[in-house]
């Protein structure tokens, strides 16, 4: 699993060019879940499907250096933190956890920021953890001496 | 009208495709089956009126899932072809089961009808007071995300805790920890 699963040039080449359009897409989904269907989840999920076909296509070795296994941690940390720390910004300017309506002087603008930086966690937690759980299965068995 | 073709259409597939996973021995094929399931349930979903969950259930069910599945049938040894020994406990419940959800069917209310108990509570609330206030049309990202800003939070420490549960079981670094102490184990010996 560490090696390639194919030389066969068809596969890079299309991966290749499905990987920019597909966090495009991620992207779009994440951005854009306030007005059509989507959202963090959705988004993480496709961010991180992008990921797995390149390590599935050019093998894990090359998967880890695209994402390192220690950063991958760290951003797994950092989304369940953004979305945990918006509660507790929104405590300090004298609102209730997660509160969105003290963030701006507007509630409403205050509704977006917060749904917006929720969500962004969301999507960066999702992505990081299916990451890391094809990562792990991908590797598991080898031992490393 | 079309709805309700539609509707028999992908009920009829999803039927033969839980044929075919009951039928087939390989690993592999029942994990595509499985796959096809999912995205059918998806387009199910659409049909419904229900874009987001389609959305979850074609990227997560018949996306990621099918690919950690294969990923997981990859690892596992060749086994012998899957016997099915003996059925009659296996049938005993199954039609056990049917009945108890025959039973609770007839008991739903219709599909669509404006007097179920889940149209009845906070629902009415959130769709007249949400777009308004919001500025945000799609009012599933508000009940996800603001009104329910806890349940997601929790969701979010769900999956964050099953990636962290599955870092520690499958990571090669226990199982360097795991080797080295048995073969410190032996050293003591």
């Amino acid at each position: 699993m560490r090696d390639k699963i194919s030389s066969s040039p068809v596969l890079s080449v299309v991966s290749k060019i499905l990987f920019a359009p597909i966090i495009i897409f991620g992207l779009y989904v994440q951005f854009h879940g306030d007005y059509g269907p989507g959202g963090g989840f959705q988004a993480g999920v496709i961010v991180a499907a992008a990921f797995i076909l390149y390590s599935m296509i050019f093998g894990l070795s090359k998967g880890e250096t695209l994402v390192p296994i220690m950063i991958n941690r760290y951003l797994m940390c950092v989304g369940v933190l953004l979305y945990a720390g918006v509660g507790i910004v929104s405590i300090f300017l004298d609102g209730m956890y997660l509160d969105y309506n003290v963030l701006s002087s507007d509630p409403s603008t205050g509704q977006h920021i917060g749904i917006i930086l929720v969500e962004l966690g969301v999507g960066i937690t999702v992505a990081t953890v299916m990451i890391a759980l094809y990562h792990s299965f991908a590797s598991f068995g080898e031992i490393n001496e | 009208m079309n709805f309700l073709l539609i509707n028999f259409f992908l009920i009829s597939l999803l039927l033969v495709t839980t044929f075919f996973i009951f039928k087939t021995t390989s690993l592999i094929s029942v994990v595509a089956l499985t796959g096809a399931f999912t995205l059918l349930c998806s387009a199910i979903y659409v049909n419904l009126d229900a874009v987001d969950v389609a959305f979850t259930e074609a990227a997560v069910g018949s996306g990621i899932s099918t690919i950690l599945m294969v990923m997981a049938a990859a690892k596992l040894p060749e086994g012998k072809k899957n016997k099915l020994i003996n059925l009659f406990p296996s049938i005993i419940l199954a039609v056990a089961i049917s009945l108890i959800l025959i039973i609770i069917i007839t008991n739903l209310p219709l599909l669509g009808d404006p007097n179920a108990p889940i149209h009845l509570h906070v629902v009415p609330e959130y769709l007249k007071e949400s777009k308004d206030f919001f500025h945000i049309p799609n009012v599933v990202t508000n009940i996800l995300a603001s009104y329910r800003g806890f349940d997601t939070l929790g969701e979010t420490i769900v999956i964050f805790t099953a990636g962290l549960g599955v870092i520690a079981l499958l990571t090669s670094n226990t199982l360097n920890r795991k080797t080295n102490f048995k073969k410190n184990k032996k050293n003591e010996r």
